[in-house]
């Protein structure tokens, strides 16, 4: 594992000029997840959204590896086509140089319109990484609710009213959902957390077939914390095992990483503006269901680990 | 070396692809076209072509990979009917605009709704707009040289477009023909090797393609589109002249069958084009000059060329077999009738619109046509603009 000051040297290929937001979550993933490429050359396919629409505005590119945006929901065929070419290419003698591939799509992009895309493409076996950008909405859009949007969160679609207060449903699994592809290597990690990225990405790129890869990556603007933030905001989001850290190598699903402590998940939401309305009072058993959700959510990640299925001491 | 065989419309576009060996295929089964994949699959399965084939789990991601590996530098390919292109809709835009130059097959059938599986143009009338070059077959013979010829034209430095070929549903892709079949040297030779400008796997010259276009460019872009459509007419000349001397057979970009005296002449595309020039034929016998035009290239229309064939004919029937809902005919239709204007020489331009969701076009229903224009060349009356043939009313 390379230490952070070897990584500092590591040719950057997600560079300055684009026009993400400060502290948008998208940026670091990316820059962490192509750091772990080192030594491979990489084309990148990106799904419509933020990072497309901020890293490419023609004739300017902030991609100094081959890249290409095809459209919204077909991020994983696009590169399964890249990918079937460059077998091709290479039996026929046409390409010798060795490449990896990389898919990103943002949670609209991967959870919903683009799930059957990134479906028929790891099902297919290329050898290929996707990685998801979770932001938990369509924020490219402004905001709107996703099924990984969580419960009682405030977005322009699913908004905080008089009447229904933020979304109604359950975050989708969907790393779960990549788990049963029964692919060789499906992870979910946090940016807060390098270590677990690097190596997370470096495992995902050297397996032999597809990996699934899902990033928790905050937008300040959607969910409306102080921007400088981002890294305790993740962090929190692991603590409170609202977004547990895992890999399922193999079939084999190991936990990463376990809270010392039952840290309750108002820590997470109270820093946030997209769940401020939950503490209005009145609203207590709204927070009281979502501490129900993630917990059960967590002792059934636990077993699926091998792991006694147990809260953290309180 | 030339034989002759007797294959399907859907054996013929894939035995073409078999001799094209392209690099990938990426494609999803949809009636009629469903044997071409399943015949294709069947060579890779037995090693009779090395092509990367990709078993998409729609037409869409059929057609977004296609676009991925096109762009990543390999000849690519797909294939689809219907609902499949117009699933595919979205990104044959994308691959048009990306300046990708695949190759696909689309076996003409009806649009839902109602669901109807039988050959109507409404699938590809559909993508008339999208950027990519429309090339029709009037047979098997002309589906497998069409698919040949395409991959040279769609490669081609000034086009650099993608190309569909269309043949009608169940009537070509199902009906066993007569045709004369290249061998795989010969076809090798004439397509060779793809030799892609800007690629992704150009690992010492990385790419970025399919960016974001905002008001600056994105005109000037589309204008570039147009352009490439402008030169590939000629293109597509100068290859039909090339394929002639490894075929024997020519293409331009329309067949002009007894046009040259003819007072009344019919439009039309694909397998109907036969039915026309045989009605042709028994009212010649009978003294009517009757003459068909068939459009090889839909897309570019070939405007000038068409309107200097039909400058000596009195009146013409563009026969369409879709639908546009405008209340003023055919897709086709407008495109003729636009064309004809100019010649200020009072052409009568008329339409019927036939075979929707696979009705028969009989051999007396194009006779009627043609009695219809004998009838209008002589009055000089248009009573009906727009007609509907062997409908129930």
């Amino acid at each position: 594992m390379a230490t952070l000051k070897e990584l500092s040297k590591v040719e950057e290929r997600f560079v300055g000029g684009h026009r993400l937001c400060a502290g948008c979550g998208h940026g670091i993933t990316v820059r962490m997840i192509l750091n772990a490429a080192e030594g491979y050359n990489v084309v990148v396919g990106c799904a419509t959204g933020c990072l497309e629409v901020a890293s490419t505005i023609y004739p300017y590119t902030a991609w100094k590896c081959s890249f290409i945006h095809n459209a919204f929901e077909n991020a994983g065929a696009t590169i399964s086509g890249v990918e079937a070419a460059y077998k091709a290419l290479k039996r026929r003698g046409k390409v010798n140089e060795e490449f990896k591939f990389i898919a990103f799509g943002g949670d609209g992009g991967t959870y919903d319109i683009g799930l059957q895309s990134l479906s028929g493409a790891m099902e297919r076996g290329h050898n290929m990484v996707y990685v998801c950008l979770d932001n938990e909405a369509y924020m490219n859009t402004g905001i709107q609710r996703s099924s990984a949007t969580p419960t009682g969160a405030d977005t322009t679609t699913s908004p905080a009213g008089k009447v229904i207060p933020g979304k109604q449903q359950p975050r989708k699994d969907l790393t779960a959902i990549m788990a049963a592809h029964n692919i060789p290597y499906v992870a979910q990690t946090a940016i807060h957390n390098w270590q677990d990225v690097h190596k997370k990405a470096r495992k995902a790129l050297e397996v032999e077939g597809p990996a699934f890869i899902n990033v928790l990556s905050p937008c300040p603007r959607g969910w409306r914390y102080n921007t400088p933030d981002i890294v305790e905001i993740t962090k929190l989001a692991v603590e409170t095992r609202f977004w547990p850290l895992f890999e399922v190598e193999n079939g084999k699903w190991k936990l990463n990483y376990k809270p010392k402590k039952y840290v309750p998940i108002e820590e997470f939401l109270k820093p946030q503006g997209r769940f401020r309305h939950l503490f209005k009072p009145g609203n207590e058993h709204l927070i009281k269901a979502l501490q129900e959700e993630v917990d059960n959510r967590w002792l059934a990640l636990l077993e699926r680990c091998g792991e006694t299925p147990e809260l953290p001491p309180r | 070396m030339k034989t002759k065989v007797a294959l399907t419309g859907n054996e013929a576009v894939a035995q073409a692809m078999k001799q094209i060996n392209p690099d990938v295929v990426a494609a999803y089964p949809i009636t009629p076209q469903t044997e071409i994949v399943q015949i294709f699959s069947s060579f890779v399965a037995n090693g009779e072509v090395d092509t990367e084939f990709v078993a998409v789990e729609s037409e869409h991601s059929a057609m977004s990979a296609a676009i991925g590996a096109s762009a990543a530098g390999a000849r690519a390919m797909t294939a689809t009917s219907s609902q499949g292109l117009a699933l595919m809709f979205e990104v044959v835009y994308i691959a048009a605009s990306m300046r990708l130059p695949i190759v696909f097959p689309v076996v003409n059938r009806a649009l839902s709704g109602p669901i109807n599986i039988h050959c109507d143009h409404s699938d590809a009338m559909g993508l008339r707009d999208s950027g990519v070059i429309q090339l029709y077959s009037e047979n098997a013979q002309e589906a497998y040289d069409n698919m040949i010829q395409a991959v040279r034209i769609a490669e081609h430095p000034d086009v650099q477009l993608p190309v569909m070929v269309n043949m009608d549903g169940f009537i070509t892709s199902h009906a066993m023909d007569v045709l004369e079949v290249l061998d795989d040297e010969t076809v090798r030779n004439f397509v060779g090797t793809r030799v892609p400008l800007d690629y992704l796997l150009d690992a010492q010259n990385p790419v970025s393609m399919g960016n974001f276009d905002m008001y600056e460019f994105y005109f000037e872009h589309k204008r570039q589109q147009t352009e490439a459509m402008k030169k590939a007419k000629e293109v597509i000349k100068e290859i039909g002249k090339e394929y002639a001397k490894i075929s024997g057979r020519e293409y331009g970009l329309f067949e002009a069958y007894k046009l040259d005296d003819a007072d009344v002449a019919v439009v039309v595309l694909n397998s109907a084009a036969g039915t026309a020039k045989g009605v042709a034929d028994e009212l010649r016998a009978r003294g009517i000059k009757a003459g068909v035009l068939k459009p090889r290239v839909f897309r570019p229309f070939p405007q000038d060329e068409i309107r200097e064939a039909l400058k000596g004919v009195k009146a013409v029937a563009v026969m369409d077999r879709a639908e546009t809902f405008s209340t003023c005919g055919g897709p086709m239709f407008a495109d003729v009738r636009n064309t004809l204007y100019d010649l200020k020489n009072d052409i009568k331009v008329v339409n019927y619109i036939y075979g929707l969701g696979g009705r028969d076009l009989r051999l007396e229903d194009v006779e009627k046509v043609f009695m219809d224009l004998e009838n209008i060349r002589k009055t000089g009356r248009v009573d009906e603009t727009v007609k509907y043939l062997g409908l129930r009313e």
